[in-house]
């Protein structure tokens, strides 16, 4: 590869394969290899898929829309991912596991996170919003790759158990420079843990462009490490879905891992402390905001005489439904009582933290006391 | 005399290490382009070009691991970490490599790394955002390990420890980076006090308070709450975490006979305990009440809507004086 084959912002463009099923303009194109994945998503299936998509979008820009009110601390938007996310997730199995990074909010929904666990820890409520155990879906990871090797082991504990559960890690572009996530793939490979490696490329690590991390399509890169790898137009919801139902399908069988890149863009800012207008063009924005994912699938859809327009009018009902919750639910995540910063340190009891809250709780009453004699509400 | 804040000092030391050694090379995540996160290296890339001032892959490990080849090569790499808890991927580069090259090599290989990190909470951000790291350098022989708490101390450190033949962790107090001051930009290097020595940042005579970082401040607060009081304390200002300069702190306690340590990090094998226990060894027969400690708790780094009862403030600092000096206290009528 010459620096040649890559444009102005390190983006790499010479795709080898390159799985599309729905082009951006909503035509449906044949894959002898991929279509039989995805020959039962007749068009309600693929309204269903849409509806997955609007609603997410839709949890999304009223996220952000929180985080400008004051109401998060902190959003790290999805928009644009919609179809890599949605496509992957619904791929899934109920007792498949997922481990992801902090920008899987789509998934989260397709694995049942209510509102109110999902903007927990955004609020800066909680550590952690949900219970793995009652969505096999981990705690969202913010280390950069980390979650390649829990998925990894996970795998490896599944696969020894006899079970045919899968396991799926998500991570972004960046993080394939991580140690953890190379490490992963060697683990892997290895022990043929059934796990599939899901990286959305969207184009960029914060600030920098996906050819800073490689200099070939990531998805190449599987083969050194002993397995497939699947490039797939991350916006079109049809190939990914059918990408990570080949993944999980060998997974099951005992093949173990596979690595998908799903290309895609973040449309939005990295997180809502981002200003993206400091690396990037209006004219990417432009050109990624043409290859939009809801769009095709609508066109798509329009072109086999669906009625469209009922679909966006119910769907759009719906996701103004489901924003009004995620909006409520903000009234119903409690601000935590001091003392709790001491619990879960330990599972079993440790004397020292014992002792130190027991100091805490000392000072904290000693404000109360102040108050009471004083009248006032500080301590001096 | 320019007013600068904290941040921006930073910026404009790095740029006259870069200006004055062509040795020195900046790597991090985002630090380029986009001038890193808190855009402390802004406008350096542009400045000096894409071979001095790197983009790197995102890799802590890569990061600290090509510095470290870097400086065999004789460069003087200043690796940016972009918030306290994502150095640990770089932890095996930083404390078993780093740490120990020179004293492997038998002193012929230098490592000049610095190794800027961003630390400290109170800005309400997620998990990992706000940790303080800095008692597993202090603990790694080999490493040296400095705080700037000021614009003018910032300016000045960042070029001593640049300059510097050891590796230096320097440690940045993020909630602090707008905080202004005045700096003297024309002041020689060579004058300036070095970034090993404590300073008095409040004159004073009941009791010592050492402190460090973004608590320095805090610390101040404190010591004009408590003159109110008729309290008279002295703030020193650590600077330096490793090693300490316990000259400074041991004259201090000598004539106040107290001694309380404040720090974010949490009391378990801290810094505040390394304090402690030294300056009982070394004044034991001056101290006229055990050392007090003022810390985080010994818990991980809580959400940002409780990281107010996980950080020392004015109030749980005034309490440890209290402590220090026998008065009413939060732990009046608990045995030790
Ligand atoms: C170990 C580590 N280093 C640095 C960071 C800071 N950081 C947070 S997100 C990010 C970029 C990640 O990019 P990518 O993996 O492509 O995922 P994306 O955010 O684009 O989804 C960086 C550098 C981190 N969270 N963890």
């Amino acid at each position: 590869m010459t620096p040649s084959d890559r444009d102005a912002t390190g983006l790499l463009t010479r795709p080898d394969h390159f799985v599309q099923l729905v082009t951006p303009a909503g035509e449906r194109r044949t894959d002898a290899e991929f279509d039989p994945w995805v020959a039962d998503v007749d068009t309600a299936a693929l309204g269903r898929l849409y509806r997955d998509m609007a609603i997410v979008r839709r949890i999304d820009t009223e996220a952000t829309a929180l985080q400008r009110q004051g109401e998060l601390g902190l959003w790290p938007p999805l928009m644009g991912q919609e179809a890599a996310q949605i496509g992957s997730a619904r791929g899934l199995r109920d007792d498949d596991f997922v481990f992801s990074s902090y920008r899987e909010h789509a998934v989260a929904w397709c694995r049942g996170v209510s509102a109110a666990d999902l903007l927990r820890v955004w609020r800066g409520s909680a550590a952690s919003g949900w219970n793995p155990y009652d969505h096999n879906m981990a705690v969202p990871q913010i280390i950069i790759g980390a979650q390649a090797l829990h998925a990894t082991g996970y795998a490896m504990g599944a696969a020894w158990e006899g079970t045919d559960t899968a396991t799926i890690a998500y991570f972004g572009d960046g993080a394939t420079s991580e140690g953890d996530v190379n490490e992963a793939f060697i683990f892997a490979a290895s022990f043929d843990a059934p796990v599939v490696f899901f990286c959305q490329n969207n184009q960029w690590a914060i600030s920098e462009p996906v050819g800073l991390q490689s200099k070939q399509p990531l998805a190449r890169r599987a083969d050194g490490f002993g397995m497939p790898g699947i490039r797939v137009d991350g916006n079109d919801v049809l190939a990914v879905l059918a990408a990570t139902r080949i993944a999980l399908d060998r997974a099951r069988r005992g093949e173990g891992p596979t690595l998908i890149e799903a290309v895609t863009y973040r449309l939005g800012p990295h997180t809502t402390a981002d200003d993206p207008k400091r690396y990037r063009t209006e004219e990417e924005l432009a050109e990624w905001g043409a290859r939009d994912p809801l769009a095709r699938v609508l066109t798509l859809l329009a072109s086999t005489g669906f009625d469209t327009e009922a679909l966006e009018r119910e769907v759009a009902e719906e996701a103004g439904r489901v924003a009004a919750e995620l909006r409520a639910a903000i009234t119903t995540i409690p601000d935590p009582d001091a003392m709790t910063v001491f619990d879960h340190v330990y599972a079993e009891p440790n004397t020292h933290l014992a002792r130190q809250r027991d100091h805490y709780a000392r000072y904290l009453a000693m404000f109360d006391e102040g108050a009471a004699a004083s009248g006032e509400g500080a301590a001096r | 005399m320019t007013t600068l804040t904290l941040g921006k000092a930073i910026n404009q030391g790095l740029r006259r290490s870069l200006a004055s050694d062509d040795k020195v090379v900046l790597m991090g995540e985002d630090i380029g382009t986009l001038g890193g996160v808190f855009r402390i290296t802004d406008g350096l890339k542009a400045e000096f070009g894409a071979h001095r001032v790197v983009d790197t892959p995102l890799s802590e490990a890569g990061i600290m691991g090509t510095a470290v080849g870097l400086a065999y090569r004789g460069f003087r790499p200043v690796v940016e970490i972009q918030f306290d808890g994502f150095v640990y991927p770089g932890f095996d580069q930083l404390v078993a490599q780093v740490a120990k090259l020179h004293y492997r090599s038998r002193g012929t290989v230098r490592m000049p790394l610095t190794i800027r990190i961003p630390f400290g909470g109170g800005i309400g951000a997620a998990e990992h955002h706000s940790e303080s790291p800095e008692a597993y350098f202090a603990h790694t022989a080999g490493l040296r390990v400095v705080a700037c708490s000021n614009p003018a101390d910032a300016y000045v450190m960042i070029q001593q420890a640049i300059a510097s033949d050891d590796p230096v962790i320097f440690l940045e107090p993020k909630r602090r980076y707008h905080v202004k001051g005045e700096v003297d930009e024309t002041a020689s290097l060579a004058d300036a006090k070095p970034m090993g020595v404590a300073s008095v940042a409040a004159a004073g005579s009941d009791v010592t308070l050492v402190t460090y970082g973004a608590l320095v401040q805090t610390a101040r607060d404190a010591a004009i709450a408590a003159a109110e009081d008729g309290i008279s304390i002295e703030v020193i200002d650590l600077r330096s975490l490793a090693p300490v300069d316990y000259a400074t702190v041991e004259a201090s306690v000598r004539r106040t006979g107290r001694l309380v340590v404040a720090h974010e990090a949490g009391q378990q094998g801290g810094v505040g305990a390394e304090l402690a226990a030294s300056i009982t060894e070394r004044c034991f027969e001056f101290l006229e009440a055990a050392p007090v400690r003022v810390t985080g708790h010994d818990i991980p780094y809580p959400p940002a809507k409780l990281e107010k009862h996980h950080l020392p403030d004015l109030d749980r600092i005034l309490d440890g004086v209290d402590r220090a000096l026998g008065r009413p206290n939060s732990l009046s009528g608990v045995e030790a």
